[in-house]
């Protein structure tokens, strides 16, 4: 424990996850500081998104401890932890049969926030969009950008400390996805939230992160700023990544 | 727990507003007899002339024509569900005995009167007079270019000749299989058909041999050589009423009024009446009361006015269509209203366990595809099967019937259930598990709402299937648009079938678009 717990936002100890044959985590340690943004990268299989899931107990370890805001996650309730902390899916997954003004407000009204609505329509507007034009819609009205925006906005409207964020971007052009990014850091800026992202995209990792972690086969090669990850790549791995991704220059 | 209530009422309703004048309460000579019969011509003529002759001496009558073949009719006869229905002794010996068939007449009335009383407490009143056996029919033409007048020239040409046959006859040891054997006889080919269409299939030339009824009207309006039982293998089948163990106890003098037929019917004066009733088309009542007259044992003026009653009595002509359904108003609202109310409280049951059952699978999920095979299956059985299995539990009428209904119902309630609320939007309940739903809040509010129109689907699909297997009902007396349908496809009368048929397809139509439109209402109020 290099860091006192109370820096830390989430911890992962050691952590192991075996589906079937397949070894989706191997040991894997990480940590993420108070209002840090951490980016996973690596291939389809090699453990990011299982990584990301332990962290709201959509997916509970075979081994190892993880660790939000210092409690062993085991020990919580989950719809509890998951009230807690925000969540943003790659497709935006609204409820298709709710208006975005209830979509938005979702987590408020599952805490029983009086305010539910009002919070959702503050978090609509947080992410640029028109709560009075935007909000009376349904999400099928929507182009895809927008409705990845409600999924921020709805990630966003408990006030979460804690956002995990799923590919979130992957399936938007590269016009919209650049905005998205934007706003995006732009909110960090504003909010200070701490954020685990879990992405395929080097380029997005390095413009979103503070630091990058580098996952192969379940393993976390390694865990470092995007220029220390530039100048002294790790493994054989990262070196091979960062050469694909034509970032390393 | 409300829908449970109504369900109770709709119950009482459909005990309390039966079409025949049965009656909850015992009015002055008892409880009602209840008179049966099975679903042919022949059956229908004999059980309205033993009700009549019942009425005329005094006697209340519950009239439950058309019960659906011997297994049904003899079963709720056993258990008191009926009083009395036509039976013939052949039948008796072999299909509900299991006994080797015997050439004399005597010697099976005897059989079949003293082992029905030891075993099952029936009792068979003395013969009505007449023989019905089998008669195995060809076209005359067929007849005569072949040199067909025997069973056993039948068994020389019978490899060249498609046979048309009953499924009864197809299976019973007195049937083919026993026939066969007897004759050494083998067809080109065996189809089964329904009584109703065998004749006209033989007259026009589908099939070459049919098996019928040796007083069939319709052998001497098509003009068929009946061939000579030269080794005879056919038990003799002489017609009697066969009466319920309670009757004779409770009402001897129904008895007394029965045995007075015994007797009394020839051959050939069956033969004139069944091809009154199947040839001319006279209405059943009418036959009968002549009948009764004719013999008798009624007076004029008591046959006419039995003739006033059931089926109207319009000339013997055939009226079109149009005209038949406007004559007949009162008793198809009554049919229809009582199918109505089958199919709603049926339905209704079905929708309380198979939506919640769907959704409790979705909740299991392993096993769930079992189950809702399992529940498939029963949509497997045929109808009259699945009537016959429950009648030693459930008896006749209206119970067995509803119960029947609500296991047909229920398949496609559940499987759309099922896989509407597994297959709602993937990425929606990943998403509100994710954001800390409850797993009974995503099923509330993302898996039920959003397979709410499959649910609809489903509810639909169900109810169009059971306004049509609803007319199944008739055969076990729960009367229903099925009762013109089945005495019409017995009586060999289009008119008949499309009266209770066109009302079933318009309620088909008319539920389907009330449940379109309250699938409607429900999306714009959600």
């Amino acid at each position: 424990m290099t860091a006192p717990p109370d820096g830390i936002a989430l911890a992962a100890r050691s952590v192991s996850k075996q589906f079937g044959n397949l070894t989706a985590l191997d040991a894997v340690s990480l940590e993420v500081r108070r209002g840090e943004c951490v980016a996973l990268i690596g291939e389809s299989g090699s453990g990011k998104t299982t990584l990301l899931r332990c962290f709201n107990r959509l997916t509970d370890p075979d081994a190892g401890l993880v660790l939000v805001d210092g409690t062993d996650v085991g020990r919580m309730d989950p719809v509890a932890l998951r009230r807690r902390v925000g969540y943003v899916p790659q497709e935006s997954g609204l409820l298709p049969h709710w208006r975005v003004q209830r979509n938005a407000a979702l987590v408020p009204w599952l805490r029983g926030a009086p305010d539910a609505e009002a919070q959702g329509e503050r978090a609509l507007a947080l992410v640029g969009l028109d709560p009075a034009a935007i909000g009376p819609r349904w999400p099928r009205d929507l182009s895809g950008g927008q409705r990845q925006r409600v999924a921020v906005a709805r990630a966003l409207a408990g006030q979460p400390d804690i956002v995990l964020l799923d590919e979130p971007f992957g399936a938007l052009d590269a016009i919209t996805r650049a905005d998205l990014q934007g706003t995006v850091i732009e909110l960090r800026r504003r909010l200070g939230f701490t954020a685990l992202l879990v992405t395929h995209d080097l380029a997005e990792a390095f413009l979103l992160a503070d630091r990058v972690g580098v996952m192969h086969s379940g393993r976390l090669e390694q865990v470092a700023s995007p220029d220390e990850l530039r100048r002294s790549p790790a493994t054989g791995y990262v070196r091979t990544l960062l050469a694909r991704a034509r970032v390393a220059q | 727990m409300r829908a449970g209530r109504w369900i109770l009422v709709g119950l009482a309703a459909l005990a309390g507003g039966a079409p025949t004048p049965a009656g909850g309460q015992d009015g002055p000579g008892g409880p009602p007899v209840v008179v049966a019969s099975k679903p042919f011509g022949e059956s229908f003529l004999l059980a309205e002339m033993f009700a009549q002759l019942l009425e005329a001496r005094g006697l209340r009558v519950d009239r439950r024509p058309g019960l659906g073949a011997t297994e049904i009719a003899f079963a709720a006869l056993r258990r008191g569900a009926i009083d009395v229905y036509p039976e013939y002794t052949g039948t008796g010996l072999l299909a509900i005995l299991h006994q080797r068939p015997d050439p004399d007449p005597a010697a099976v009335y005897r059989r079949v009167s003293a082992e029905f009383l030891a075993r099952y407490g029936v009792r068979w009143l003395p013969p009505l007079g007449f023989q019905n056996t089998y008669a195995i029919a060809v076209r005359r033409a067929t007849a005569d270019s072949l040199g067909l007048r025997t069973l056993s020239d039948l068994a020389r040409a019978g490899p060249r000749l498609r046979a048309g046959l009953t499924a009864d006859f197809i299976g019973r040891d007195d049937g083919l299989p026993g026939l066969a054997r007897a004759y050494g006889l083998r067809f080109r080919e065996v189809r089964a058909l329904l009584p109703a269409v065998k004749y006209q299939a033989l007259a026009a030339g589908g099939v070459d041999v049919i098996d019928g009824y040796s007083t069939d009207g319709l052998i001497l309006k098509y003009d068929l050589t009946v061939l000579r039982d030269d080794r005879s293998f056919f038990p003799p089948y002489e017609a009697a009423a066969v009466v319920a163990p309670g009757l004779a106890r409770r009402q001897p003098e129904a008895v007394a009024a029965l045995t007075e037929l015994s007797g009394r019917l020839s051959d050939a004066a069956m033969r004139a009446l069944n091809r009154r009733v199947e040839v001319d088309g006279e209405p059943i009542p009418r036959v009968a009361a002549a009948a009764l007259a004719a013999l008798g044992l009624t007076t004029h003026a008591g046959a006419e006015a039995a003739a006033g009653r059931g089926l109207s009595a319009g000339p013997p002509v055939r009226d079109g269509l149009m005209a038949y359904l406007w004559a007949e108003r009162r008793t198809l609202a009554a049919l229809t209203a009582r199918h109505l109310l089958l199919v709603a409280v049926s339905l209704a049951a079905a929708i309380l366990v198979a939506v919640p059952l769907g959704l409790a699978l979705e909740r299991l999920k392993r096993g769930a595809e079992g189950v809702i095979r399992g529940v498939g299956v029963l949509q497997t059985i045929p109808g009259i099967a699945l009537l016959a299995f429950m009648l030693p539990l459930l008896g006749i009428g209206v119970v067995p019937a509803l119960v029947a209904l609500f296991l047909y119902s229920l398949y496609p309630i559940l499987r759309n259930t099922y896989t509407g609320v597994r297959t709602a939007a993937p990425d929606a309940v990943a998403a509100a598990l994710a954001l800390g739903m409850t797993p009974r809040q995503i099923l509330r509010h993302v898996r039920l709402p959003l397979a709410a129109p499959l649910v609809m689907a489903g509810i639909r699909t169900a109810a169009v299937i059971d306004v049509g297997t609803a007319t199944l009902a008739a055969f076990i007396g729960a009367g229903g648009l099925g009762e013109p349908i089945a005495s019409g496809l017995a009586l060999n009368d289009t008119r008949m079938i499309l009266s209770g048929a066109l009302p079933a397809a318009l309620l088909a139509l008319a539920v389907d678009a009330l449940l379109g439109a309250g699938e409607r209402l429900l999306k714009a109020g959600g």
